[in-house]
């Protein structure tokens, strides 16, 4: 049992700081809701009980898994740019403006689609990975104020040229239907982007931890002068971290446009918050491709458990950034259980 | 003249800049001195948020503005303790725990927005107190300085007051020595018997404090109500312009000054026949541009010095 812990330290060390955020949130809505039980019913089960809503689950793991893979990335090489937000915006709006205007097929269109969006991804995240690796300037801030311009200039772009005069509100033009992601489960909007980012997630698996490039990645993040000693050009690897990152976001954005509403939809002010969501599984899945796309499965069937909350009963669904933060730092400190697993080493080499 | 550049040179647009500096300076101040410390807090956005949302609820329920002050502080210090537990004690990065605290405050000011109101999109239904607005008796009548410094929201006087009082915490008492030095060297510190942990914890609490005040004029002075995003990545802004002053108050206030400027200027472009996203995208995009400026000529200056010195002297 003992041997058992020490193997699985951190998944466990993750699954109890999960746990301890499902505790908070029964707190929580114990203290928010009138009829508490029934609002906790809701929230834990209500993503599972309705074929809808579970299928709601898995068309919201999508986005969140590609913004998860992409940060995943650049948090491998510790380049903390959170820029997957204004990729994916900027991806998706460019995307959609080039779908819009162009006639082809659709064996050609769709991967043309995708296409420029990662183009426009990788292209948006290559100035803060240059400015990091040629200048020192955080990438931090500047992907942080990057985010805030695409959404800007997404938004004039969709509102100001590509806008459906005929929608009764601020929408773009609808995609013509040889660039459209299938549904391809009858009565859901489960579409083939999900299948893609499933299939991201193994190929940045690979990358990541069967490629050279993937090893350089790694070892840049795991001893930056170490790297450079071993003869690892890290500013190539600063940079090329950055510009995947913007990649897969930017392929993620396009998807979600292309498989559920068909147009671009995303108005609110800063954006839809799947490039935040990305960073919350980044950490949750501890950067491992393969543990991301199970904590991505996690945050949607939180959130649409959030929005069952917020429509069935009278606590809000912002209870779940609530926990899903607490779980996060939880998972971020590094010395939170760390007696335990003292101890229990200890007892390990005595024996 | 142009009209536009007419409004330009008028002192109300001096005014404008100093009170649109205002929720940019004091959240600076806050990420400059824990910068000094070596523990960044990039939760500012977080901690002006929460500040914000306190102070609202408390002033619409008690119309007291010594208690939403009180409320205020409380919580933005209250989320920066928060910050300093988990990166100083359970060993969280600190900008992990930053982006979650920032989460964090997001989610819990809606969910106590929701709980009083029953509304989860804006405070504005409530009445917010405002804090006053302060003429200065004899600047007040000074031609064109007059209408420029005279006249501002008592926060505004109160982050002026601030740049001076970061001076002094931090160049004139020992607290502030040890912040230096603990942002410098740690070990160093440590070995002469300096707890460095505390000395970022004390720093913290007191980038707590800064951006506490920035939240609270954010939405009692500047506006009159809170709401969702409120703070529009000032907190963001507020990390390059501590970055761009290096962390030094002068430099801070300077750089926070022109960063009022852009957003003052920006708010007095939204008239012209420019798409308004251009206008709404400008303090984004200077922010970045002048990040990267500034980091091109560290840049350039950490290389001329590497030239100069001997070999193995590290910049």
């Amino acid at each position: 049992m003992e041997k058992f812990v020490l193997k699985y330290f951190n998944l466990i060390r993750t699954i109890i700081a999960i746990l301890i955020g499902l505790v908070i949130s029964v707190f929580l809505i114990y203290v928010v809701s009138k009829d508490p039980t029934f609002s906790l019913k809701q929230f834990l089960l209500g993503p599972l009980l309705s074929r809808g809503r579970f299928s709601n689950m898995i068309e919201t793991t999508s986005p969140i898994l590609f913004c998860g893979l992409a940060i995943a990335v650049a948090f491998q090489a510790r380049q903390f740019n959170v820029g997957a937000e204004g990729s994916l915006y900027l991806g998706a709006a460019v995307g959609t403006a080039f779908a819009v205007s162009t006639r082809m097929p659709a064996f050609l269109h769709i991967p043309l689609v995708l296409l420029v969006a990662a183009a426009v991804g990788a292209a948006w995240n290559f100035i803060p990975g240059v400015l990091k690796a040629k200048l020192k300037a955080s990438e931090l801030v500047s992907s942080l104020m990057l985010n805030y311009v695409a959404y800007f200039l997404g938004l004039y772009l969709i509102n100001f040229h590509f806008r459906d005069k005929k929608a009764g509100y601020l929408v773009s033009l609808q995609l013509p239907a040889t660039a459209w992601l299938q549904q391809f489960i009858p009565n859901t909007r489960i579409h083939w982007g999900i299948v893609l980012s499933l299939v991201f997630a193994v190929l940045v698996y690979f990358f990541l931890y069967h490629s050279t490039t993937g090893y350089e990645v790694r070892m840049t993040g795991f001893n930056e002068k170490f790297a450079r000693f071993g003869g690892i050009r890290v500013s190539r690897v600063v940079i090329l971290s950055q510009v995947i990152l913007g990649l897969i976001a930017g392929i993620g954005g396009m998807t979600e446009v292309m498989g559920i509403h068909h147009r671009f939809n995303w108005q609110d002010f800063p954006g839809p918050g799947y490039g935040w969501d990305g960073v919350i599984v980044a950490i949750i899945g501890r950067n491992h491709p393969l543990l991301i796309i199970a904590a991505s499965f996690f945050l949607a069937y939180m959130r649409v458990g959030g929005q069952v909350l917020t429509l069935m009963s009278d606590v809000p669904a912002e209870m779940v950034t609530v926990i899903q933060s607490m779980i996060i730092l939880l998972i971020t400190a590094e010395a939170f259980l760390s007696r335990w697993r003292y101890s229990i080493t200890v007892r390990e080499a005595a024996r | 003249m142009s009209p536009l550049l007419k409004s330009i040179l008028s002192p109300e647009f001096g005014f404008a800049i100093l009170r649109v500096m205002t929720p940019l300076l004091f959240p600076a101040l806050g990420v400059a001195i824990s910068s000094l410390s070596g523990a960044t807090n990039i939760g500012l956005e977080g901690i002006m948020t929460v500040a914000a949302c306190a102070g609202v609820l408390v002033s619409a329920f008690t119309h007291s503005l010594i208690l939403s002050l009180a409320a205020g502080l409380a919580a933005g210090i209250g989320l920066a303790a928060l910050l300093g537990y988990f990166h100083l004690k359970l060993k969280a990065d600190i900008i992990l725990a930053a982006i979650a605290l920032n989460m964090f405050a997001a989610g819990i000011s809606i969910v106590f927005l929701f709980l009083f109101t029953g509304d989860k999109g804006s405070t504005s239904s409530l009445k917010s107190q405002l804090f006053p607005a302060v003429q200065i008796p004899l600047l007040h009548s000074v031609p064109v300085l007059g209408p420029i410094l005279s006249g501002h929201n008592v926060l505004t006087y109160g982050a002026l007051v601030s740049v001076f009082l970061y001076w002094l915490i931090t160049f004139k008492t020992p607290l502030g020595l040890r912040i230096r030095a603990v942002g410098q060297n740690p070990d160093a510190a440590q070995s002469v018997g300096i707890n460095v942990n505390r000395t970022r914890m004390y720093a913290l609490l007191l980038s707590g404090f800064f951006g506490a005040l920035g939240g609270l004029y954010l939405c009692m002075g500047y506006l009159s109500w809170f709401a969702r995003n409120i703070t529009a990545g000032r907190g963001f802004i507020a990390i390059a312009a501590a970055t761009l002053g290096g962390n030094m108050p002068l430099g801070t206030f300077l750089s926070s000054l022109l960063f009022g400027a852009v957003n003052a200027l920006a708010n007095y472009l939204a008239p012209l026949k420019v798409p308004s996203e251009f206008i709404q995208m400008i303090p984004y995009l200077a922010t970045a541009v002048a990040l990267a400026i500034y980091a091109a000529q560290a840049m350039r200056k950490r290389r001329g010095k590497i030239k100069e010195r001997v070999p193995g002297g590290s910049s």
